[in-house]
């Protein structure tokens, strides 16, 4: 039996069977969808970039070079990027900026998803005050501009790209609790919620393993396609100098950094500008791919 | 004493009232058959007995002691139910081991592996169905897998609502016999709720006829077959399961 056979058969003989031919048949669906395969593609490439920053940047991304010769140098065979105004390599530094921006995506990923999550479902679930309590909160973060409440925060706790990581996380879980809450309503009076109940699952039990999972796939797909935006916030925290401070390599910094020498040194901004663009490009596409993939309502 | 003994249950959502008033007991072994339309409030005594529908009024008791709400964890141990659609009832992400092993796992049993087996067996569902998900199961199997997850812990009462009515005529049978077998087998207790006159004549020794929330009549089953009822209801509902006749004929 080839091993397409074992991952694909109607009768898998054990739980990792069953689980790997899940995704496997996952992974054939987003295959069929070249943009989406687009996307993954960038979004792994930004993970190896950042992974092998020392390998791939041939400059240092913080020590420039000769400030009386290397200043502002324009895109050329040395520098494929150009030099900023301290005479450092554009393009090692747009390297090593993967690593800020990767941080910034995975951490805010991991503190937000999962308390829009339980505050979603735990909303959704049990109803009553409890609901009632959960979104007004909820609606009280949506109410401000997300940047604006970012803003706030940083002023509050001090600029630096930890405070940018917290103050877009904490702006960030309210759309995934609504999300959550209301994928969580269509399935709390479902019979098969029912059934686990009269077995006498704990309401801890049932929201964990069985609400939840079925909150999760849109949960993702959301958070995928907020990548973009959580990027350009910390771009934009950066840009305004509240995210990571110099002589971090980080993007949005970088892009404000060259604001001054725009018309006639156009790449020193230029080139981290099209790294935000590309990466926020990669993360949509990946997400719509997602959504096709993993949303229950789509197929089946 | 009989082993559930339900006294005026009323049951309201909200401003209405889905059941008005019913009492009826019924025996260890026995099966009794609960008939009516739709909106009959048949399904919601059910829900009712197993904690799902609020006990408005009355009370429902089991072994002679009153049921609390919510229900004490022993409770479902001795009371299972069966849903109506095996496609609603069954978790989509879940597969067929980790329905079965779910409750398991709630009641701290330790012989999971070969409980599971049984329990399969038992439903006449082979290994090969064990790491299947319900997508991958049509609508009798799925149903034989929600009656496997109700008997896994060994209750002593089953509650089955509409249990074949979403399934096709020739796999109604069978999950039908299968129920049959497995009540032989285990003593179990049955209240089997169903719109089809047919189904509760074929599974039940007695049954009680609800319309508008309130009981109609209580027939044993000889009565039934003999088209003995008092009530006009009754009377309608029996002509209505002999299917429908031309007007000329019945002229």
């Amino acid at each position: 039996m080839s091993d397409r056979e074992w991952l694909l058969t109607e009768q898998p003989a054990s739980r990792r069977q069953a689980r790997l031919g899940q995704a496997y048949r996952r992974w054939l669906a987003l295959r069929r969808n070249g943009l989406a395969l687009v996307g993954l593609g960038i979004v792994v490439a930004l993970i190896l970039v950042a992974i092998f920053a020392p390998l791939l940047a041939p400059y240092d991304p913080i020590a420039g070079g000769d400030l009386r010769l290397d200043r502002l140098l324009p895109p050329s065979w040395a520098h494929p990027f150009g030099t900023d105004d301290l005479a450092r390599d554009i393009f090692s530094r747009v390297i090593y900026g993967s690593r800020l921006t990767l941080m910034v995506v995975i951490l805010v990923a991991l503190i937000a998803t999962p308390i829009g999550l339980l505050v979603g479902t735990t909303a959704g679930y049990l109803g009553g005050w409890v609901d009632v309590v959960l979104m007004r909160i909820t609606d009280i973060f949506l109410a401000f501009p997300r940047l604006v409440l970012a803003l706030a925060f940083v002023a509050a706790l001090g600029p630096g790209i930890e405070n940018a990581i917290l103050a877009i996380a904490v702006t960030s879980w309210p759309p995934y609790a609504r999300l959550a809450r209301a994928e969580t309503l269509t399935v709390r009076d479902s019979d098969f919620i029912s059934a686990i109940r009269l077995q006498g699952a704990s309401s801890a039990r049932i929201l964990w393993g069985h609400v939840t999972p079925l909150c999760l796939s849109s949960v993702i797909v959301r958070v995928t396609l907020d990548m973009a935006g959580i990027i350009l916030t910390a771009a934009g925290l950066g840009f305004l100098g509240l995210g990571a401070q110099p002589p971090l390599p980080e993007w949005g910094a970088m892009i404000a950094g060259g604001r001054r020498f725009i018309i006639d040194q156009w790449w020193v901004s230029t080139m981290p500008g099209v790294a935000i663009f590309v990466v926020s490009l990669g993360f949509n596409l990946l997400g719509d791919g997602l959504r096709d993939v993993l949303d229950p309502k789509a197929r089946k | 004493m009989s082993l559930i003994q339900v006294n005026d249950l009323v049951v309201m959502f909200g401003p209405v009232a889905a059941v008005r008033g019913v009492s009826f007991h019924v025996e260890e072994g026995e099966s009794y058959g609960i008939v009516g339309e739709s909106g009959s409030g048949k399904s919601t005594v059910l829900r009712a007995i197993c904690g799902l529908a609020p006990t408005s009024a009355g009370e429902i008791r089991l072994d002679g002691k009153v049921l609390s709400a919510p229900r004490h964890p022993d409770f479902y141990r001795r009371v299972q139910m069966v849903f109506q659609d095996p496609y609603a009832s069954l978790h989509p992400r879940h597969t067929v081991d980790r329905v079965l092993s779910e409750p398991l796992a709630i009641h701290g049993f330790k012989d999971r592996e070969a409980r599971i087996e049984q329990a399969l067996e038992d439903v006449g569902l082979g290994h090969g169905f064990r790491f299947r998900y319900p997508h991958q199961l049509s609508g009798g199997q799925r149903q034989r897998v929600a009656i496997a997850r109700a008997l896994i812990l060994e209750p002593r009462v089953l509650l089955l609502d509409e249990p074949t009515s979403a399934l096709d005529a020739s796999i109604q049978a069978e999950v039908l016999n299968l129920l049959d077998r497995l009540r032989g087998e285990r003593g179990l207790t049955y209240i089997l709720v169903s719109h089809d006159l047919a189904v509760v004549a074929h599974m039940c020794e007695r049954l009680m006829v609800m319309q508008h929330g309130q009981v109609v009549e209580e027939l044993t089953r000889a009565r039934l077959q003999a088209h003995d009822a008092t009530e006009p209801y009754t009377r309608d509902l029996l002509l209505a399961s002999e299917g429908y006749r031309p007007l000329t004929a019945r002229a």
